[in-house]
């Protein structure tokens, strides 16, 4: 069972999330529902790496291709006149899910420090693919407009398209705690606990881990579509392997193996990159340090700090 | 047809053969257990019995060699394509899921031979499918009272229990048990030793034991290996009159 502190800092932390519509209405700071809109996006990436990352030992330095492939499924139907949300959605998951399936296939054969250069040498092709193709704006980028729903849910309104996000975040996060927690859960985190041992015991881990890596692969890929939706443009950016990093960062300083701790660590991610960034650009600099002693005395990041013993499934 | 007897033995090894470089692990090993047989291993150490149950087990690849298992070829099967004909091992180093729990520990063993894990959403260590078997096994094995403990926490003795609890559940027709009182204290080993004899005639085993007391009270048969060559086969009491055994490692002189 969580603990109390814990429940109750969810409880906030929802409650804060809904009411932020209407309160930054109200004090016309349209900019803070538009950070803490793209903090919910990368919290739902942060939430999927954290299913390989924490819960599976697979160690993916590419994180940020599935993020480049929902919004280029985005981006790309909306060039050539196809704005229907529910198609973009069904292509922005289908595309993540056949480039998770070709990226897990390869790098799960390998471990350890391959399995992180191939994962990263594979969404680095991706990247340059974006840059190459000139005809979606190459490293220029490409506008993009809204998708289109229903009537009644126009998400060119900024305050359906946070509610639709912050929809897609709860239901994430609702998502991995089932799957964690399921046979499936089981299997996943005892191959991350011995593998050899799972295999000895009866369990083929290859099939479930890929299947892992495609379903955190999708969720990212959802995220991917959001972000096109609240930037309207798309850029190969998004696959860079710093994008990468920095959604392991996010994971790393939220609490690794945490269903919850990914998504404070985006949101301290992205709030000290808004603040700090103010004062200099070199706020890696400051950043870095923290970094490196939240992995070294928190090993289950700020959540982890939070009152409360942790196990797998909270 | 139902005669143990009239169906031969459950596994039978011949011809196996490992090099690890210029080490010869297996040299063309023939080895068979018979059904509801001890049949034990013993050797000194490097003689090459933890290669050769890990290879009949299906984690290392042999160089040539065959293993006819319940009357089917294993060798090239993966390790668990093995486990769910009916193979089981322990482990000589202690190999558990540390961070899960004592029942989970034995609940995973049991999923892993219930059907296929893609099933995503039902809670599992909550499923009376999966930890009503495990209780039980626990009760046996008696780590009962310890179920809930997280299993990095159980003393080394209850982790040696544990790990023959994991390769029970999987409900195997062979046990591979790879030196079951490793680094046990005499009391813990005696515990052991009794329940292997409790055990004894429920399930086939490969019996790898140092300690020789234990291994000439439970086997049905022994082989002596070493460096990787079965010098003699046969029961406790051939054994114990062999001369090139007492002399290769008995430490006696002939
Ligand atoms: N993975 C390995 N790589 C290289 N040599 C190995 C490997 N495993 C075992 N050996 C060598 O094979 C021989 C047999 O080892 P082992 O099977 O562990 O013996 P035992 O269990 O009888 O003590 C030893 O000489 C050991 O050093
Ligand atoms: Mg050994």
């Amino acid at each position: 069972m969580m603990s109390r502190a814990k429940i109750l800092c969810l409880l906030i932390g929802f409650l804060v999330l809904v009411a932020i519509p209407p309160a930054t209405t109200a004090l016309d700071a349209d900019f803070y529902m538009g950070l803490a809109a793209r903090m919910m996006i990368f919290a739902i990436a942060a939430v999927s790496l954290d299913l390989l990352l924490g819960y599976g030992g697979m160690v993916s330095f590419g994180h940020a291709a599935y993020l480049g492939t929902g919004s280029y499924a985005v981006a790309i139907l909306a060039f050539y006149g196809i704005t229907d949300g529910f198609l973009q959605f069904a292509v922005a998951v289908g595309a993540s899910a056949l480039v998770a399936l070709i990226i897990g296939f390869i790098c799960l054969r390998t471990k350890g420090v391959y399995f992180i250069m191939i994962t990263l040498a594979l969404t680095q092709m991706l990247y340059f693919l974006g840059i190459s193709l000139e005809e979606y704006g190459g490293d220029d980028g490409i506008n993009t407009d809204r998708s289109e729903f229903f009537e009644w849910f126009d998400l060119g309104d900024d305050t359906n398209l946070y509610y639709l996000i912050l929809f897609f975040l709860v239901l994430s996060l609702w998502i991995s705690w089932r799957l964690i927690n399921s046979r499936f859960g089981m299997v996943i985190r005892g191959s991350q606990s011995n593998d050899d041992r799972m295999q000895a015991i009866g369990f083929p881990t290859f099939r479930y881990k890929l299947t892992m890596f495609v379903i955190a692969g999708v969720i990212c890929g959802v995220a991917g579509f959001l972000l096109a939706n609240l930037t309207e443009f798309v850029t190969p950016e998004y696959m860079h392997w710093f994008r990468s990093g920095e959604i392991m960062i996010m994971v790393l300083v939220g609490g690794m193996g945490t269903l919850f701790g990914p998504v404070f660590g985006a949101i301290a991610y992205l709030l000290f990159e808004e603040v700090i960034s103010d004062f200099t650009e070199h706020w890696m600099i400051i950043f870095g340090p923290i970094l490196v002693l939240l992995v070294l005395f928190a090993r289950k990041g700020v959540w982890g700090m939070l009152p409360g013993r942790e196990r797998g499934d909270d | 047809m139902t005669d143990p007897i009239l169906k031969g033995p459950i596994l039978k090894v011949q011809g196996l053969n490992k090099h690890f470089g210029g080490v010869v692990a297996t040299d063309n090993l023939d080895f068979d257990v018979e059904p509801g047989e001890i049949h034990a291993v013993i050797g000194p150490n490097g003689a090459g019995k933890t290669t050769f149950v890990a290879q009949i087990a299906g984690m290392i690849k042999s160089d040539s060699g065959s293993i006819m298992f319940d009357g089917g070829e294993i060798a090239g099967l993966s390790a668990h394509a093995r486990s769910r004909r009916g193979l089981a091992r322990s482990f000589q180093i202690t190999s558990i899921f540390k961070e899960f729990t004592v029942i989970e520990n034995v609940a995973m063993s049991i999923q892993a031979h219930d059907g296929h894990s893609f099933r995503f959403w039902r809670r599992a260590n909550t499923d009376p499918a999966l930890m009503d078997p495990a209780r039980a096994l626990l009760d046996r094995v008696g780590l009962g009272a310890r179920a809930e403990i997280v299993a990095s926490n159980l003393a080394h003795g209850e982790q040696r229990q544990l790990e023959i609890a994991m390769a029970l559940a999987t409900g195997p027709k062979l046990l591979l048990l790879d030196e079951p009182t490793a680094g046990m204290g005499p009391e813990d080993s005696q515990s052991m030793a009794a329940f292997l004899r409790d055990i004894k005639g429920e399930y086939s085993m490969l019996l790898i034991e140092h300690d020789m007391d234990t291994v000439f009270a439970l086997a049905d048969r022994i082989t002596v290996l070493v460096y990787g060559r079965a010098i003699a086969t046969g029961t406790p009491e051939e054994i114990r009159g062999n001369d090139e055994v007492r002399a290769a490692y008995l430490g006696e002189e002939a």
